[in-house]
Parts: structure tokens; sequence; C-alpha cells
């Protein structure tokens, strides 16, 4: 693996990772390491087990009832899935956009503070502050200062994927997760968002799924590709489209399946 | 196909429009039919001296402030028992309880307990509240009567309004680190406010006008004194409509009507209500 700079650390390290629901395997011994403040694209065709590695992270499958996992997954050197670990607190520090926009049916000042509130802070100063600095964050606070107290519901659905965005830096994340945040948005939301997962990257480390391999390209600097449930090939996100090593990945990446 | 085939079945699609619209309208028919009939007999008699004098045995002194205040004191004492009962043990039924054989026997039997006949709720309640809690006559055992009688209802809608919330809701509000209780309170619950509010206000409308376990309980049929403490004895609307009507003399089926009217409006009311609430809702909750 082509390792361009030292000094970034380790943040996410899977180890030997597998995933069954029932009897089926859907993650077959993955191991893949993130870097701080390194945005990783995962792609592959459906039902590769893409998303199910994403929600692997912060324990999003634990709802699953039939849900099982082998292997280790560390996020600072932590064992997520260790006993002692609260599942609240590390959700708290990874979070995740859907890829639906869900907003709650609440005001746009009480989406992006449910996660504050939630915990119990109260202060309003702080919640107003928080609240203006991460739709400053997300872009959309001129658009949306004079309205936050109307619903989420009204916004567009682009502008309502930014208000998600925005509610989970308020809960100030280490690692975002992003589960194909634009396949349900038009090309000009498409790309604000994009736009922003640049610039967030100054300071979080993202995880992404994506369908679209222009945007995997455009904002990634690692791509995983995922085929039935096996992590085929890892590489800086240039290399992997320009010149991948394995011929099932230059096939994908090619339409020649999928 | 045959022209003569197509004309045929052209008949019949004419002929089944024209029979589910007869279908349709008749219940509406029925229903203005009736309207008409106690609108005409008993709206002379809605005047301010109805609203509020005691029972009399002259009809025309005699009034409805007893059974009406004492219908209001049943709306609400039952929404206060049957609402927080009802919404929690929906809550528990469709977020915290396990989905086994158990769960599914409590869901037939609830949905059961929904068709079980007024009357056996009633003589269930006579044993319980009246006799066994030691209750008496009081507008406590009507309440928790008609509470039994409801919260079937109340149970079986509020499942359906936390169903309908969409599962999209609750992981965007676990993935922000929120326990599983503040998920249901703060994310789900005001999801679903509009379908558990329709469910509660449609089984108030209906606990309001059922008069069987009231009178097995044996809510009074004349009482002189206006209720005002949840343990005095009273009559509901239901029971003096049904008492007036069972009397020989002509004012009294006038007064019958004319309580026939009010206890129809607050049933219209709320039901009306219920309605708003549910598409003010649905305009506001897109998902």
């Amino acid at each position: 693996m082509n390792q361009n700079s030292t000094n970034t650390q380790l943040k996410i390290s899977a180890q030997e990772v597998q995933v069954y629901y029932g009897n089926n395997h859907v993650i077959k011994n993955v191991s893949l390491d993130i870097r701080s403040n390194e945005v990783v694209a995962l792609i592959g065709p459906s039902g590769c087990g893409k998303s199910t590695f994403l929600r692997l992270l912060n324990r999003m499958n634990d709802f699953i009832e039939s849900f099982r996992m082998e292997g280790k997954i560390l996020i600072d050197n932590e064992d997520i899935y260790d006993s002692t670990i609260k599942v609240e607190a590390l959700r708290k520090k990874v979070g995740m956009v859907f890829q639906k926009p869900n907003p709650f049916p609440k005001s746009i000042y009480e989406n992006v503070v449910y996660g504050l509130k939630i915990q119990g802070i109260k202060d309003k100063r702080r919640l107003d502050a928080v609240v203006e600095k991460t739709l400053q964050q997300v872009g959309i606070w001129e658009e949306v200062k004079d309205k936050l107290n109307q619903s989420a519901l009204a916004l567009s659905g682009g502008q309502q994927q930014r208000i998600c965005i925005a509610r989970t830096l308020a809960v100030e994340p280490s690692v975002v997760l992003m589960d194909e945040p634009t396949s349900a948005l038009d090309p000009i939301s498409t790309a604000t968002i994009e736009e922003l997962i640049y610039q967030l990257k100054k300071d979080y480390t993202i995880v992404i799924v994506t369908h679209n391999m222009q945007q995997a390209g455009r904002v990634s600097d690692r791509t995983a590709f995922f085929y039935m449930g096996e992590l085929i090939e890892y590489n800086d996100t240039r290399e992997l489209f320009t010149n991948p090593k394995i011929e099932l990945t230059q096939k994908y990446i090619t339409g020649r399946f999928g | 196909m045959t022209s003569s085939a197509i004309t045929y079945n052209r008949l019949k699609d004419k002929f089944f429009y024209w029979y589910g619209l007869v279908c349709t309208l008749s219940g509406v028919f029925i229903l203005a039919v009736f309207l008409y009939t106690i609108l005409v007999e008993g709206a002379d008699r809605l005047n301010m001296q109805f609203f509020t004098s005691l029972p009399s045995r002259r009809p025309s002194n005699a009034g409805i402030l007893v059974p009406l205040l004492g219908t209001l004191w049943i709306m609400v004492l039952t929404t206060f028992i049957a609402v927080p009962i009802g919404v929690a043990a929906a809550i528990y039924l469709e977020e915290y309880g396990k989905k086994n054989w158990f769960a599914s026997f409590i869901e037939v039997n609830t949905a059961n307990l929904a068709g079980v006949p007024s009357i056996l709720y009633g003589l269930l309640a006579l044993e319980i509240f009246v006799r066994i809690m030691g209750l008496g006559r009081s507008l406590l055992s009507g309440a928790l009567t008609l509470s039994l009688l409801i919260l079937p209802i109340v149970i079986v809608s509020t499942r359906e309004a936390l169903k309908s919330v969409p599962k999209t809701i609750r992981e965007a509000s676990y993935a922000l680190g929120a326990t599983k209780w503040k998920t249901i309170w703060n994310a789900v619950l005001p999801s679903a406010a509009g379908g558990i509010l329709t469910g509660v206000i449609l089984a108030i409308s209906r606990a309001i006008g059922e008069t069987a376990p009231l009178v097995v309980i044996g809510a009074m049929l004349y009482i002189t004194t206006v209720p005002t403490h949840p343990l005095d004895d009273f009559s509901v609307l239901p029971i003096q409509i049904y008492n007036w009507l069972s009397r020989p003399q002509k004012g009294f089926i006038e007064n019958a009507t004319a309580a026939i009217i009010v206890l129809l409006a607050i049933t219209f009311l709320l039901n009306g209500i219920a309605i708003y609430l549910r598409n003010k809702w649905q305009s506001k909750v897109k998902w």
C-alpha cells in the first residue's frame, strides 16, 4: 500500500472481521486500516457488504437480531465491540449520515441540537452557538438563519441532508460515516455535499459508501473495493482507478459488471 | 372479444357504478334523516335553562346539567387513566417486547378485547371497582370501567402509529448517541403523536357514548347534586337519554332528543378534532 505521508495516525483498524446474519456469511475476513483525516470510499456492487461494514463502525448492526461478528475493530486503539464499551458514547464519537435525508419532524434548530439535548445540555447560549457553527460548517447558515424555527421537513432534499450532517457534527464526532449520502439527491445538491466532504476532511475522518465511482474518485483519498463480502482491493483512490492490481476491480470500475 | 360482449361488460361497469353509489349514499341518507328528525324535535328545547337545570319531575323544568357535567368528568378522568396506561402498554409491546409467541398471544387478545360486548366490561367493573375496591357508584368507577373498555382501542391505535414511524427516524436518533428510551421519547413519540392523538380521541368519543357498562355499575338515574369530586355519584348523557325516553310524557321525549343533539355535538366535535389533527400531521410529516 502506498503510504504517502508518514505522520498520519491510525484511526480505525478492522482486523480479520467476519460478519454473519444467521447462516449468511456477509463479511469475510476483512482487514482494513483508516488513518486520521482521511476520506475512505467503500465501493462495490449491491449486496457486497460495504454498507454492513460501514455500520460495523458505529455498531448499527447491533439492532439486527441474527447479527454475529468475529474479529476486532479498533477505533483510537479501543476495541469497540468490547463489553465495557458504552455504545452510546461510541456513536457520539462516530457519527453517521444516511442514504435518505432523515430529519426529525421538528424545527431546523431542534434537529441540530437533538444530540446535545439528549445528553442533557440545556444552556441556550451554548446550543445557539452550536447551531450557528455547524450550520456554517455545512454551508447552509445564510439560507436558514431566519427560519430556524420552521420544520426541517419543509426544506429541499439537499438542504435536509446538510441539516442531517450539521446534526451529526453538533455532537462533535471525530469520525463521520456516510452511507450513500447523495444517492437521493439531484446533481447540484450532490456537488455541494461533495464539496462539503472535502471541507470536513480537515477535522474529521470520513468513511463513505457510494455507488457512484466518479464520486469515489472525486472525494476520497483511498478506496476499498468490496465484492461478495470480501475486500478485494484497497489502495490510493487514483491508483485504484487508474491502475487496479486485481482483474475483478478492473472489471468493476470499467462497468463490465455491477 | 365480440362487440356484444364488450357492450355487456360495459353495462356491468355502469351497473356497479350506480350500485356502489347507492350503497355509499344509503348510510349518509339514513344519518341525514335521523339528524333532521332529532333537530326538528329537539332544537326548541336547547336553551340556557336546559343546560343549567337539575333533573325534575316536570319535563319543562328538567335540564341536563348533571349528566352533562358527568359526561365531561368521565371524559377527563377516562383520558387521564386510559391514555398513560394504553400508550405505555403499546410502547412496551411495540418497542421493547420480544417478538415471540407470547407477544402474538397478547396481540391477538388485545384485538379480541376490542370486540368484547361492553356490558361484560360493566359486569367485571361492578365486581372489581364497585365492590372489591369499594369505589361505589362513583365517577371514578365509571371512568375506570370505560378506561378498561377503550384500552384495547388505545393500545391498537398507538401501536399502529408507532409502527408507521420509519426506521430511519430511529436510526437517526441512535446514531446521535441516544439510548432506546431517549429515542422513543424524543424521536418516535413526537413523530407518532398525530396518530396516537387521533386514536385516543376516537376512543374517548366511543367511551362517552357508552351506556350499558355504566348502567351495570349503577350510574344514577336521578341525581340532584352536581358532581364535584371523582368519588361523587354521577349520571351521564346516554343514561339520561335512556331514562327520559322510557317516560310516558311527551315533554321528556323532547328533552331526550335535545340531549341527543348535545351528545352528538360532543361526539362530532371530538371526531372533527381527530380528523383535523390527522390531516395536519399528515401534511406536516412527509417521510
